[in-house]
């Protein structure tokens, strides 16, 4: 069915019309290319908004792939295990003793704790949450709303995953997923136990898809065409069934569906997955395999145009990613590292130059006459905090029938009233991406809708 | 240039926290990021940022009023030179007008930024830019033989009744240049309305040329003296009488166009005011009992204030609609009023300002109502997906 493909005739095709690509320089080539074996491997409290981690183990303590490292405090059937077998060599803390990162270093050989093969579709719902819970894949399962880990007691309504990410910089999923058919499959398996509803599966129309996804059994799919966001699942679940109030559906990744489905092909928490470095300062650009939590170091050390402190290393994309060290760690649901200059100069009269080579959503720079220039952008802020005073700014770039600016004032208001009318059980950070980078005021909108997903939890809960 | 950051670098302390000149920090900085984008990365959220930031912004509004600013002041020198049968080269006419001009300008600038960084420095926030446009704006809707005093207090008053009060830039429910306007207009009615304030040298009675009028096309029209309003070529390039930035339609057409290529003014709001100004024109025209309500309904927009309130007035984002739909509503109304105030009461010819203020109050109104319009999709959507359950 090749005329899948075919954008404009094709019915059923979701256009995605507001959003932004934003042309960065330095994305991966579509080649492997192969490291030794991570020095160390790290699982990060931080990665999962709203976690109070208890930990369950100490120092020097020697762990399998599947052990348990912390738990949720509040939910302590939500574990946190070892992507590999080794010592946890530290305990990093940051202000107050918050746990920041814990890290394993790991065995030659590894060993996995065994879970046992198992076909999905003859065992319980029960049984496969409970192997999800003990392995540690549990948390690969997200919730909407709140864009938090899914509770294990909830049925969601549906099940979203999107095939294709557009973010800057992306790696291309289908290259990520080409081999891992039957897990991936297995995977979908398993979810279909969870939930009553559906499996949905998003897919870009732009380009054939991978068989990995297009023949995949038990998922309803749908193509999406336009800008990022076009790839986030938030706005795809937006698009097709939209979350109503007292709704839960979950959202995964792909290459964690896979992550799931080796552990009934395989029987064990196998996290391999394969990841793009990215990046304009990035000599070589490329896809990598690896684990969940592997150190950056191998990816990165003699492969940047730059000594490391004049750069940025962010696990993740360039607008939802974290920054991280030179010897940082993957976060859980990262799937690719970029690195880009830092910004910390001055630029004399920047906001007044005629600007060929700086790029901007508006079109106020002469970059904008230069339609396939590419950018090596940077972190500096390009300018200072002000109140809101532009308007229509975010609308172009966040595809969903919420009015962006008025759920942002209801957040810094606090009215909770509000929030729910303008639609906070449909947003995540990610989606809000893009309306922080194109803001005139440079508001951090990206933490203010954290804020406000916060203060419904804490409220309504 | 590294010399230059040098020194700030070196002076910089002076003004910080415990510096001896620690009240100026505000002033301080603003100068200082004027001069350079300062270092600061981004530490949440993303990583990069767009290139624009609000002074970028709002120098674009401000070249955007060049051509109507240029034009404005030969325009003055011109009028003089009309009004009193004085023969001047070019450059003498600019010259006369910009010597009436330019004061205007430099003190509604240090009035208005002085007020703006005293804000900024008790509210320890930064300085926003939003008054490098209002202080531009002001000398441009204002007669040119205004004097001086009253520009600053008008400024004031727009500066801290205008905006401050309401909580600074972005929280203000009024257009302050506009608000700075209405106040002359009603605090001193004498030097805004009349036949003679519109063109320098009038008041003073500087040698009048016998049968020339310093009446404005609007007040002519008001007054029903339909053989005086220049010729629609005149109104269109602006060689007639008004306050110094609105006379040119063609000059504020550049702007606009300026605007829109640009994106930073609203082609919505523009386009929208002007289908109001036609549709309430076209209604007068077949029901006119009187020659004012027989003009061509297109003279409207190229008279008194109504390209200049389209163009640099209504768009302003913070006072106007601020959803795409509510725009066009918005603007809409602004043009309709605009002609309504303007044809059916003569004591206010002007009814652009009146049209814009009135619906800078309505306009959170309109947001309100798209708004709903959505919340109720949303819930509309969460009753069917109960009932399907």
């Amino acid at each position: 069915m090749f005329s899948n493909f075919n954008t404009k005739s094709m019915p059923g095709v979701i256009r995605i019309k507001r959003g932004l690509n934003i042309p960065l320089k330095g994305e991966a080539e579509k080649v492997f290319s192969r490291v030794p074996q991570a020095e160390t491997y790290a699982v990060k409290p931080t990665d999962f908004a709203g976690l109070t981690p208890k930990l369950m183990v100490a120092e020097g303590d020697k762990v399998k792939a599947g052990s348990p490292l912390f738990v949720d405090k509040y939910r302590p059937e939500v574990q946190f295990t070892s992507p590999v077998s080794g010592e946890v060599i530290s305990i990093i803390r940051g202000e107050r003793r918050k746990i920041l990162e814990v890290v394993v270093k790991p065995t030659e050989v590894q060993e996995y704790i065994e879970f046992g093969k198992a076909n999905p579709k003859t065992l319980k719902r029960s049984d496969i949450v409970e192997r999800l819970l003990l392995s540690g894949s549990w948390p690969l399962i997200r919730q909407r709303p709140y864009a938090i880990v899914a509770n294990s007691t909830d049925i969601p309504r549906d099940i979203f995953i999107s095939g294709f990410d557009t973010a800057p910089l992306a790696p291309d999923l289908d290259f990520s997923v080409k081999d891992e058919k039957e897990a991936f499959q297995a995977g979908i398996d398993a979810l279909s136990m969870l939930t009553n509803g559906k499996i949905y599966l998003g897919l870009n129309n732009d380009y054939p898809a991978s068989d990995v996804f297009t023949k995949a059994k038990g998922v309803t799919v749908n193509y999406f065409t336009g800008p990022h966001p076009a790839g986030n699942v938030g706005i795809q679940i937006h698009h097709t069934a939209p979350i109503n109030k007292g709704e839960v559906v979950w959202v995964i990744n792909p290459l964690n569906v896979i992550i799931i489905g080796r552990l009934f092909t395989m029987g064990v928490y196998d996290t391999t997955k394969i990841i793009a470095v990215a990046g304009s300062e990035v000599l070589k650009p490329r896809y990598y395999i690896t684990k969940i939590g592997a150190s950056i170091t191998e990816f990165v050390a003699n492969n940047t145009t730059q000594p490391t402190e004049k750069l940025r290393f962010i696990s993740g994309n360039v607008l939802t990613g974290s920054k991280i060290s030179a010897n940082g760690h993957l976060g859980m649901y990262d799937n690719m590292v970029t690195v880009i200059p830092e910004g910390d100069f001055y630029e004399f009269v920047g906001w007044a130059t005629p600007g060929f080579t700086k790029y901007s959503n508006t079109r106020t720079f002469f970059s904008k006459l230069l339609p396939d220039k590419k950018y090596a952008l940077h972190t500096n802020i390009n300018g200072g905090e002000r109140a809101f005073v532009i308007t229509g700014q975010y609308d172009k770039v966040l595809p969903m029938d919420i009015y962006p600016v008025h759920l942002l004032k209801a957040i810094l208001a606090g009215d909770i009233d509000k929030m729910e009318n303008l639609g906070i059980y449909e947003v995540a950070e990610e989606d809000f991406a893009l309306c922080e980078y194109v803001c005139t005021s440079k508001v951090d909108v990206q933490n203010i809708i954290r804020e406000g997903i916060d203060l419904m939890i804490k409220e309504l809960n | 240039m590294k010399a230059l950051r040098n020194y700030i670098d070196k002076i910089k302390p002076t003004f910080q926290k415990g510096g001896k000149l620690e009240a100026l920090h505000s002033t301080f900085e603003a100068f200082e990021t004027f001069l350079f984008v300062p270092n600061k990365v981004t530490t949440v959220g993303a990583h990069i940022r767009d290139a624009i930031d609000m002074k970028r912004t709002m120098s674009v509004v401000v070249m955007a009023l060049m051509p109507a600013l240029l034009f404005g002041m030969w325009n003055v020198g011109y009028q003089h030179a009309l009004s009193t049968g004085a023969v001047m080269t070019f450059w003498e006419v600019f010259l006369y007008g910009f010597i009436k001009v330019f004061p205007i300008i430099a003190v509604s600038y240090i009035v208005g930024l002085g007020i703006e960084f005293a804000f900024a420095q008790s509210r320890k926030h930064e300085v926003n830019e939003g008054f490098l446009v209002t202080g531009m704006l002001i000398p441009l809707i204002v007669p040119a033989d205004i004097p001086l005093w009253m520009v600053a207090i008008a400024t004031a008053f727009a500066v801290v009744i205008g905006k401050e009060v309401f909580g600074g830039t972005g929280m203000n429910i009024f257009n302050p240049a506009l608000l700075a306007r209405a106040f002359l207009f009603f605090a001193y009615p004498s030097y805004m309305s009349g036949d003679k304030i519109w063109v320098s040298g009038m008041i003073k009675g500087e040698g009048i040329v016998d049968g020339f009028s310093g009446a404005t096309p609007l007040a002519n029209a008001a007054a029903h003296h339909m053989d005086k309003i220049p010729s629609t070529w005149d109104m269109f390039i602006g060689t007639i009488p008004g306050s110094i930035g609105e006379t040119s339609t063609l000059a504020i057409l550049i702007g606009a166009l300026f605007l829109i290529i640009t994106g930073i003014g609203s082609w919505k709001i523009m386009l929208s005011t002007v289908l109001g100004g036609l549709s309430i024109g076209f209604l007068f025209n077949i029901f006119a009992v009187n020659p004012f309500m027989e003009i061509p309904a297109w003279h409207h927009l190229i008279m008194g204030g109504f390209a200049f309130g389209a163009v640099f007035m209504a768009t302003d984002p913070v006072s106007g609609a601020q959803t795409e739909k509510g725009k066009w509503i918005y603007g809409f109304l602004i043009g309709f009023f605009a002609v309504l105030v303007r044809v059916l009461n003569p004591a206010y010819p002007e009814g652009m300002m009146l049209s814009i203020l009135l619906m800078n109050a309505f306009a959170p109104l309109i947001d309100h109502y798209i708004i709903e319009a959505s919340i109720r999709r949303r819930h509309k959507r969460a009753a069917i997906a109960a009932n399907n359950r």
